[in-house]
């Protein structure tokens, strides 16, 4: 469960004991400052927004088949990550600053926490009609009681924090 | 205003600019695309104390995401509110039907307008939506290690099984939710 590369926060920091192995001290420091990933997040937001992904109603469709407009939006999408993301592993494997890029795998365990945690997760987001990337852009498009949701989101992961030693994995 | 500039996009420009997130992460940075992170490192922020889970350098380990989620709060008030859909979404005619029988009858906007107002949250069902919603959103996504973007995306993109399970939870719990608890908690006033 301790190997160094999945220490990085990015996917999940699985471990407690070890983020001072964190790949991010041996970043390259020509990598693009936290702005890039302003403007990219803001391009996402526009995405996301415009695309519908983050409208209640469009996840009510989805959940109940009565539209192909998500399915769509997943069926294209997931190609696209899958063919960008494969490459740039096998073919390309360099990042812009010219580091090797490192997926860090997941582990699967006894796969509890996937179902489980998924099953919980799902719930969630069909009473909220929102993710988290949503609940953001919802935010910023005016819907004021969504700092509510992400406040109640923070105690809902800090609530995790606290009780996941007695929890299956 | 131009109405191209309002109009919503389909699922077919959306989609596989969606799916580009991975991949450009990826290469601008080596980061894994992913959204969830930023609870734990917002969290780890503020209230750290006493749980090893949150106690690392958020700065550090999550400065990249959380510019990236300030972006999207960005790119959510400039596509919803500068450049606004004024019309009500297109969903299915039998969707629409359904949401009024459950008394959701105003399709304007991104969410239901009557559930999503602050004084809703004065009602058992607007509480429950908001308040309990984002509880299970927190909780779950920390359980899985992932949400929609970082296992729905990211880790199927890797074809990472974990990804594919928590998927199928994903929709599990969303089905659960949508046909047994949503028509239940929105008959409560």
């Amino acid at each position: 469960m301790t190997t160094p590369v999945e220490t990085r926060a990015d996917v999940e920091l699985d471990d407690d004991d070890v983020h001072e192995l964190s790949t991010e001290q041996l970043r390259d420091p020509s990598a693009p400052g936290l702005w890039i990933y302003l403007l990219v997040g803001t391009v996402f937001g526009i995405v996301l927004t415009k695309g519908e992904a983050i409208s209640w109603f469009r996840i009510q469709e989805m959940f109940r088949f009565q539209g192909f407009h998500m399915f769509g939006i997943f069926a294209t999408a997931l190609p696209t990550a899958i063919i960008g993301v494969q490459l740039l592993k096998r073919r390309w494997r360099r990042t812009l600053a010219g580091e090797v890029i490192v997926v860090p795998p997941k582990h699967l365990g006894s796969g509890v926490r996937y179902a489980v945690g998924g099953t919980i997760f799902g719930l969630g987001w069909a009473l909220t009609g929102a993710c988290p990337g949503p609940l953001f852009a919802l935010l910023g498009s005016g819907v004021t009681t969504m700092a509510v949701a992400i406040a109640s989101a923070m105690l809902g992961t800090w609530t995790y924090g606290r009780v996941r030693h007695h929890l299956p994995h | 205003m131009p109405d191209i500039l309002l109009r919503p996009w389909p699922w077919y420009v959306a989609g596989p600019l969606i799916g580009l997130f991975a991949p450009l992460l990826l290469w601008l940075g080596n980061r894994m695309f992913g959204v969830s992170s930023n609870l734990r490192h917002l969290c780890s922020a503020i209230a750290p104390r006493g749980i090893p889970y949150l106690s690392y350098d958020w700065r550090r380990e999550g400065g990249w995401n959380l510019a990236f989620v300030a972006g999207i709060v960005a790119g959510g008030a400039l596509a919803g509110l500068v450049f606004r859909n004024p019309a009500p979404v297109a969903v299915a005619e039998s969707t629409r039907a359904g949401l009024a029988a459950l008394g959701i009858h105003d399709l304007g906007g991104l969410v239901p307008r009557e559930l999503f107002t602050w004084s809703s949250l004065a009602t058992v069902r607007g509480w429950i939506v908001i308040v309990g919603g984002g509880f299970l959103v927190g909780f779950g996504t920390a359980y899985a290690g992932g949400c929609t973007s970082g296992h729905g995306i990211s880790g199927v993109a890797n074809l990472e099984i974990p990804s594919f399970i928590a998927l199928a939870g994903f929709f599990a719990g969303g089905l659960l939710g949508t046909f047994v608890v949503l028509p239940f908690v929105l008959g409560l006033r």
